[in-house]
């Protein structure tokens, strides 16, 4: 298979029902100009963009690659629109040849106005394929029209590191939760972390290291504090520690650290330090140390071609390592979000209940989700 | 037959949640590592392994080989090969970062010095470490050479080590008979523990065949029809359109019934016909698929003719192309008996399938390539319509098909739009590919992971290895002492017109 092989459809002043009408009509013309076309069936993804930001959401969902949800409807704002416009497009990534396949991708892009924000679910609910799971996505934010489309989606992704003010998205994604499966591109960055912290206690000598736990910090990029505190919630949820609020070095945090304690399963008193890392270029997180009152510690930091390793064993001695993996990139996140809609990670939730206890405590006049009260 | 350890060690909590659990330190040590399947398959392999993160902190790998080269020469080698066969790009750091930790032994193997510097160089990996690692060797070379490299492993004292795994991966073919896999068997087991042979069967680490325990066991609608009851026969079909290419040395000693039937094509059939396992472990799965092997009667030299039928292809047309016969073919010698074409009937004596024939059959310049599984419904007791002017009524068909479309077919009777109640059979299918995101994995990178991690759910066992080899080993045995010339098909073709000659009255080949 070559070249990218597309049938297009466009109407202004349409309705839902012509926009279902024209994917039926596309999908059915390109089966007959040849039987390896097939309509994938996965995954519907409703993405709610501001009209001026819609390429650049184009762009990204270009980027993942494989990972493309099957039917994707876009729900592009502005708000002065008064009639509903939409573009259809059927694609596949070339031309089946005999005894292929090629799977069909659908994209529905709407152009909506703010007379439509009351009744988005009654133009997207027509538009998705029923009885597969549904993912919506506004990047954006724009948490009145999220919350419009949530009936309709049985996953919610989010990029925590995208709030302003990541107490306020610790919060926002502890409400979606509630109501919804959160795939959280904030969480997936800290996956390769999350393994390799797995990895290097899963020896019974090393597990024995966990009770043992007495300082945690962390290294992420400056906008993404919430990365740091979801692993930092990872750890005590999977290890079962008491958590105290953190504080906010400075009260201002100009120092851009939160630091903050813990009790272990066992008693012991655990320090937790969150400091910013300036020079890294991308969200996410920097380096992990994790040391034991035994004095073993192990240290990841962020490298080209994967995490470098650094431990220091009960007898100080130390080695080094690279933990090979390559950079998935942001498309690749993306990508992996969109995959992640369709399983479910048990341990998310708690890790994010563990960060909500550790936000720091906030004078009771203070609205928590301010950013003039974190930042 | 290993017994399943219990593991007294507490869980490790961090592991919940993660795709990928994690994997000991170890040093891979490849014996053939300058052959084709480590070319293609496995340095592939494990950079994709490397690009995805999956491999551990710390990991070392050994290419073990006669030729002489240096440690320099052999990870161009190495580097060549992934940029040839990876099935991504490399990243370069990545790259890079996995051929530092490359290392060439040059040697025969039936030498003890090159296990002694083997040793030495693993011993030196355990010290740059701090720690003793895992290890793992792989053998990937000719079969031949495997009694000689176990037996050095044993004798240098490489098979075991205290406080580390150590584990050794057998590529197929495991021994050519009968009595041969028995005393390879008896040979590794004289030196390994059963819970450290990992032997391959790549099919086992194909998607499409592990999700065919997905399909029956995770689908409570096949579960009442999946008996002698409702299913009529079982075709499975493993064909390929190429010739043997450049590999008549190994393929003339193999043949059909040796290279697919005797090992994948018979898992297949394990998969169709065993019973649920209580549970995933590898110990149930493989207790399940070798009481299907068990059940299966090894023919008798005088059943055989009406059970089995070989024949070779002859020059016919492929891809629009003339293509040679088998005995043209480069290497073949003109009096060659080894069957390009192998079809047998068998039956899985229990409650569940009596009576039901399961149809084999693989072969090389058919019509075109598919492997599936076709599993044909008795035909509906009493019809109330008239058949005339239509295609009829047909048994339901179920096709699972492995490979190049993976998917699931259900062939239907519907009525053909208009006046008259005719009927004639549409397809109902699910495609793999247009139902998950996930691009699968290489049944290798699956494999090595396991290997390594010391899960055999997808590895043979001893005693199923020999009770494959029970079934076919009279076969074997009489085919070799039959001379040919053999039945002859036109390449390109159906298979040859013998193959009619095993099916029960009634019965008919799925057209390829």
């Amino acid at each position: 298979m070559a070249a990218i092989s597309d049938a297009v459809w466009s109407e202004e002043g349409t309705t839902p029902d012509a926009i279902e009408a024209a994917l039926r009509r596309l999908l059915n013309e390109k089966h007959s100009e040849n039987g390896g076309y097939v309509p994938a069936r996965v995954l519907n993804m409703v993405v709610f963009v501001e009209s001026d930001y819609s390429g650049e959401i184009a762009n990204r969902l270009r980027r993942v690659g494989r990972y493309h949800a099957s039917r994707t409807v876009v729900l592009s704002y502005e708000a002065h629109r008064e009639r509903l416009n939409a573009r259809v497009t059927v694609a596949s990534e070339g031309e089946p040849g005999p005894e292929e396949v090629a799977p069909l991708r659908e994209t529905a892009i709407v152009e909506i106005g703010e007379r439509h924000l009351d009744d988005l679910q009654t133009i997207a609910d027509p538009l998705v394929v029923s009885d597969l799971p549904t993912l919506l996505w506004s990047p954006h934010r724009h948490p009145e029209a999220a919350d419009a489309l949530l009936d309709l989606a049985q996953a919610t992704l989010i990029d925590s590191v995208e709030e302003p003010v990541w107490a306020t998205a610790i919060e926002r994604a502890g409400t979606l939760s509630r109501r919804t499966y959160v795939v959280d591109l904030a969480w997936l960055r800290s996956t390769p972390w999350r393994e390799r912290i797995a990895a290097t206690f899963d020896t019974a000598r090393m597990r024995a290291e966990l009770e043992r736990i007495d300082t945690l910090e962390i290294r992420h990029h400056p906008d993404s504090t919430v990365a740091g505190m979801l692993l930092a919630g990872w750890l005590a949820s999977r290890l079962g520690w008491e958590l105290g609020h953190t504080v906010i070095a400075g009260r201002t945090g100009h120092d851009g650290t939160l630091s903050g304690r813990a009790r272990s399963a066992a008693g012991a008193d655990i320090e937790l330090r969150l400091q910013e890392e300036p020079e890294l270029q991308v969200p996410g997180l920097a380096g992990v140390r994790l040391s034991s009152s035994s004095g073993v510690q192990l240290s990841l930091d962020r490298g080209r071609g994967g995490l470098r390793a650094h431990h220091r064993d009960r007898d100080g001695q130390v080695r080094t390592g690279r933990l090979l993996g390559a950079s998935r990139g942001e498309g690749g996140i993306l990508g992996e979000g969109i995959r992640q809609a369709l399983l479910r990670d048990p341990t998310y939730r708690p890790a994010l209940d563990a960060a909500r206890e550790m936000l720091p405590e906030l004078d009771e006049t203070t609205d928590a989700g301010s950013a003039e009260a974190i930042a | 037959m290993a017994s399943a350890a219990v593991s007294t060690e507490p869980v490790n909590p961090l592991v919940a949640g993660l795709e990928r659990s994690p994997v000991a330190p170890t040093a891979l040590v490849i014996f053939g590592a300058t052959g084709d399947l480590a070319r293609r398959k496995l340095l592939p392999a494990l950079y994709n392994l490397a690009h995805d993160g999956a491999l551990p902190e710390r990991f070392h790998l050994v290419g073990i080989s006669r030729k002489e080269k240096e440690n320099e020469d052999y990870r161009e080698e190495c580097e060549r090969s992934i940029r040839a066969f990876s099935r991504r790009t490399p990243d370069e750091d990545v790259l890079r970062g996995l051929l530092e930790h490359v290392k060439y032994v040059p040697g025969v193997f039936d030498d003890p010095g090159v296990y002694a510097e083997l040793g030495q160089t693993l011993d030196e990996f355990d010290e740059q470490a701090g720690e003793r690692l895992n290890r793992a060797f792989y053998l990937s070379t000719a079969p031949s050479f495997f009694p000689t490299i176990v037996g050095q492993l044993g004798g240098s004292g490489l098979s075991r080590r205290a406080d580390t795994e150590v584990r050794v991966i057998i590529e197929k073919p495991f021994g050519a008979s009968l009595a041969q896999a028995r005393e390879l068997n008896a040979r590794v087991l004289s030196v390994f523990d059963e819970s450290q042979v990992f032997r391959i069967d790549h099919y086992l680490g194909k998607e499409t065949v592990q999700n065919m325990l997905a399909f029956r066991f995770a689908n409570g609608m096949f579960e009442p029809l999946w008996n002698r009851n409702y299913i009529d026969s079982v075709q499975i079909t493993a064909a390929e359109d190429l010739g043997i290419g450049s590999r008549a040395g190994y393929y003339d000693q193999a043949g059909a019934l040796r290279d697919l039937i005797q090992n994948h094509m018979l898992q297949l059939l394990c998969h169709v016909a065993m019973e649920p396992p209580g549970s995933f472990t590898a110990e149930e799965v493989r207790n399940e698929k070798v009481k299907v092997l068990h059940a299966i009667a090894a023919p008798t030299a005088q059943d055989i003719p009406e059970l089995a039928v070989r024949a070779q292809y002859a020059a016919g047309h492929s891809g629009g192309e003339d293509v040679p016969g088998y005995l043209e073919e480069d290497g073949v010698p003109p009096d060659s008996i080894t069957e390009t074409y192998a079809a047998l009937r068998l039956e899985v004596d229990n409650w569940r399938w009596a009576g039901v024939p399961f149809y084999l059959r693989a072969g090389k310049r058919l019509a075109r390539k598919v492997t599936e599984i076709a599993v044909t419904l008795k035909p509906v007791p009493h019809l109330a319509f008239s058949q005339d002017g239509s295609l009829g009524v047909q048994p339901n068909q179920l096709i699972l098909t492995v490979q190049p479309n993976e998917g699931v077919t259900l062939q239907l009777g519907a009525k053909i739009p208009g006046t008259r109640m005719s009927i004639r059979p549409v397809n109902m299918q699910f495609l793999y590919g247009t139902s998950f995101l996930s691009q699968s994995p290489e049944a290798y990178e699956r494999l090595i992971m396991d290997a390594m991690r010391g899960d055999p759910t997808l590895f043979t066992r001893n005693d199923e290895v020999e009770a494959q080899w029970r079934i076919c080993d009279p076969i074997v045995t009489t085919w070799s002492q039959t001379p040919g010339p053999l039945p002859e098909y036109e390449a390109g073709s159906q298979g040859p017109a013998e193959a009619d000659g095993i099916l029960r009255e009634g019965q008919s080949w799925r057209a390829i």
